[in-house]
């Protein structure tokens, strides 16, 4: 199954787990999709934070001036991908590389409507890590033919970059976000069969 | 029924088949071009190589992944440079699949579907116009102001593109609000032909001078005339550059030749409706193609069988751009836009550069909209080189409005102007009939 050989797979990139049978055979298992999820996210949140503290944060308007992040930053000579888009773009290359997951930046208030939860299962969990700070979600939902296995992760205001930008958009249908507070949701899916 | 008259009908009957067979299979295996197979005629930028199938079904197997492909093989690159709004990455994740099941955007041929004329609108777009409203049907909710706009009205009133914003995007039009319809103090950027040709390394080897058949050379005085003053002399590219030695001698150096030391120029030639077939190993196009498919562009009777080639343009031994930039363009072209501009305000420009009352960056010829002026990369250094696919920024034609209408004239005056087809018809003799909101929309907006 294409989709069991993905869990494999990844078990045997990341977080190896090789059980010994009784027999003295070995056989491997696959990942479980919670902590395939929570591995992904771990690496995402990471590199997101990253971005937004040592690049955005450090070099943009409020320090210096030696970037300038912006949406359309193609169009300025020292611009710099916002971090939202950095998440989208680093998203779509690895759409382009595999299809064993996806992955998205959504938000009850997004700045862009279309990044606002479409499905049953995104809305409960946006919801959900809101009310619960510090608690991710899981869930299970079906696509066309497909179930997924949906991990909804809270995305967090790590910089003044952050909540400054987002409260001063004038797209933005919340103006008073505060550093720690939940902004949006990573949204991590993977198929797990028809 | 005699069993001799049998045996003639199995006979006939054989005979005929194989006939058809042979004729099919000829056209399929054997034949570059296809007109017996084809289903439909093409779309407006596609006829030119409908009969060579393979330009596009590169293989019998692999579905619509293979058209994909072909789409991707020539338009990929420009949509990439457009900053393309709808990238298909916009619609794999899992959450769009409803979307999927009205308009599948992950495949271009989705909303261009070729082989049914019938379908085909603008813009090589088969789908209904109004096809924003299955991702976009609340927008009134995000944006009051428009409310009660249809949607057939999205794309073809100048406010949005499906694929290229640059011009449209809403910061944009806020940062180029303001701004005289007219102003020439920035004038028509120079090209750095001679930079980017001096850092190409693969330059064709030069031959001791003359090295010429001699019946070449008896034939020639007239030719030797011409090159003595033109650029390819004052760069030392003698006739062996383009010709070859006398032992390997080419009368009609091809559009490879050329190449060899104007790569941009022919790769962006190749890709336009002058050079795609020539691309795609087929003869060059020619007027009568287009006339005989009937498109809305009218030609002059004396030149409808001439071959696009470099050469049609770019006498090859006078290298005279001036002549390439609006007479080679006249000498073909006769539809009423083409015919207007030497009246219009825009040739009025072009016949004072000629008469020497002003610079030619206060001038405005064919080839400053259609074959404009461009950044292209190479090697790490960005040069200003003419764009010669001539489609490049046309359609939709708000592409042109930063490679060159903003050059002279306001981003506002712009859109009006592009926005006009009665406008465009008289090649911009006289003032837009409306105004585009688009602007006005976005300050109010931006306080």
């Amino acid at each position: 199954m294409k989709y069991a050989k993905s869990i494999a797979l990844v078990a045997a990139l990341g977080a190896t787990t090789l059980v010994v049978s009784c027999g003295g055979e070995t056989e491997q298992a696959g990942i479980e999709p919670k902590v395939f999820t929570d591995s992904l996210f771990a690496v995402m949140k990471s590199d997101r934070t990253n971005y937004t503290k040592l690049i955005v944060q450090r070099l943009g308007p409020n320090k210096g001036a030696f970037i300038k992040p912006d949406e359309h930053w193609e169009d300025l000579d020292q611009g710099a991908p916002l971090p939202a888009q950095m998440f989208r773009y680093g998203a779509e290359g690895v759409a382009e590389i595999t299809d064993e997951f996806t992955y998205s930046l959504q938000s009850l208030w997004p700045v862009n409507k279309q990044n606002a939860p479409k499905t049953p299962i995104e809305k409960e969990g946006l919801e959900f890590i809101k009310d619960n700070p510090g608690q991710n979600f899981y869930g299970q939902e079906k696509l066309g033919d497909v179930n997924y296995f949906t991990a909804v992760y809270a995305d967090v205001a790590v910089s003044p970059a952050c909540t400054s930008c987002h409260n001063e958009h004038k797209d933005s249908p919340r103006t008073d976000f505060k550093i720690g507070e939940v902004m949006g949701g990573v949204v991590i899916r993977v198929p797990v069969g028809n | 029924m005699t069993q001799r008259t049998r045996r003639y009908m199995w006979l006939t009957w054989l005979i005929l088949a194989i006939g058809i067979a042979t004729f099919y299979a000829n056209q399929m295996f054997v034949q570059a071009q296809k007109p017996e197979l084809l289903i439909g005629e093409t779309s407006y930028g596609h006829y030119q190589i409908e009969l060579q199938c393979t330009a596009c079904h590169e293989s019998a197997f692999g579905g619509q992944d293979v058209l994909q492909n072909a789409c991707i093989s020539c338009h990929g690159q420009e949509l990439k440079e457009a900053q393309d709004s709808h990238p298909k990455s916009k619609f794999t994740d899992p959450r769009n699949i409803d979307r999927l099941e009205k308009v599948d955007a992950r495949y271009c041929v989705s909303c261009h579907t070729e082989h049914n004329p019938d379908l085909m609108r603008p813009m090589g777009v088969s789908l209904p116009e109004d096809f924003c409203f299955h991702c976009h049907q609340d927008i009134a909710q995000e944006r009051p102001s428009h409310e009660g706009m249809e949607f057939q009205t999205c794309a073809s009133s100048g406010c949005h593109n499906f694929h290229d914003n640059r011009a449209l995007y809403e910061d944009f039009l806020v940062k180029h609000a303001k701004g005289k319809w007219l102003d020439m103090t920035k004038g028509i950027a120079d090209t750095d032909i001679k930079r980017y040709v001096s850092s190409l390394t693969d330059l064709p080897e030069q031959l001791p001078a003359m090295d010429v058949p001699e019946d070449k050379l008896t034939a020639a005085s007239s030719i030797h005339d011409d090159w003595l003053s033109s650029s390819h002399s004052a760069a030392n590219v003698g006739c062996n550059a383009c010709h070859g030695s006398a032992a390997s001698w080419q009368d009609k150096p091809t559009h490879q030749v050329c190449a060899s030391c104007h790569e941009n120029e022919v790769s962006t030639f190749l890709q336009g409706k002058h050079g795609m077939r020539l691309a795609n190993d087929l003869p060059a196009m020619t007027p009568n193609l287009a006339i005989q498919r009937q498109t809305h562009l009218a030609f002059n009777q004396t030149n409808h069988e001439t071959s696009l080639t470099c050469s049609s343009c770019h006498d090859p031994h006078q290298v005279n751009v001036q002549e390439a930039k609006v007479n080679s363009c006249l000498s073909c072209h006769s539809d009423e836009h083409s015919e207007a501009f030497l009246s219009s305000p825009h040739g009025q420009t072009w016949l004072q550069f000629e008469a020497g009352q002003i610079e030619e960056n206060q001038a405005v010829s064919c080839s400053t909209c259609h074959l404009p002026r461009m950044e292209f990369e190479h090697h790490g250094q960005q040069n200003t080189l003419v764009q010669h696919n001539q489609n490049a920024t046309l359609r939709p034609n708000e592409k042109m409005i930063r490679t060159t209408c903003m050059s002279c004239h306001s981003l506002s005056f712009s859109i009006d102007a592009l926005a006009d087809p009665n406008l465009i018809q008289n090649n911009f003799s006289g003032t837009p009939s409306q105004h585009i909101p688009s602007i006005d929309m976005s300050l109010k907006r931006a306080q």
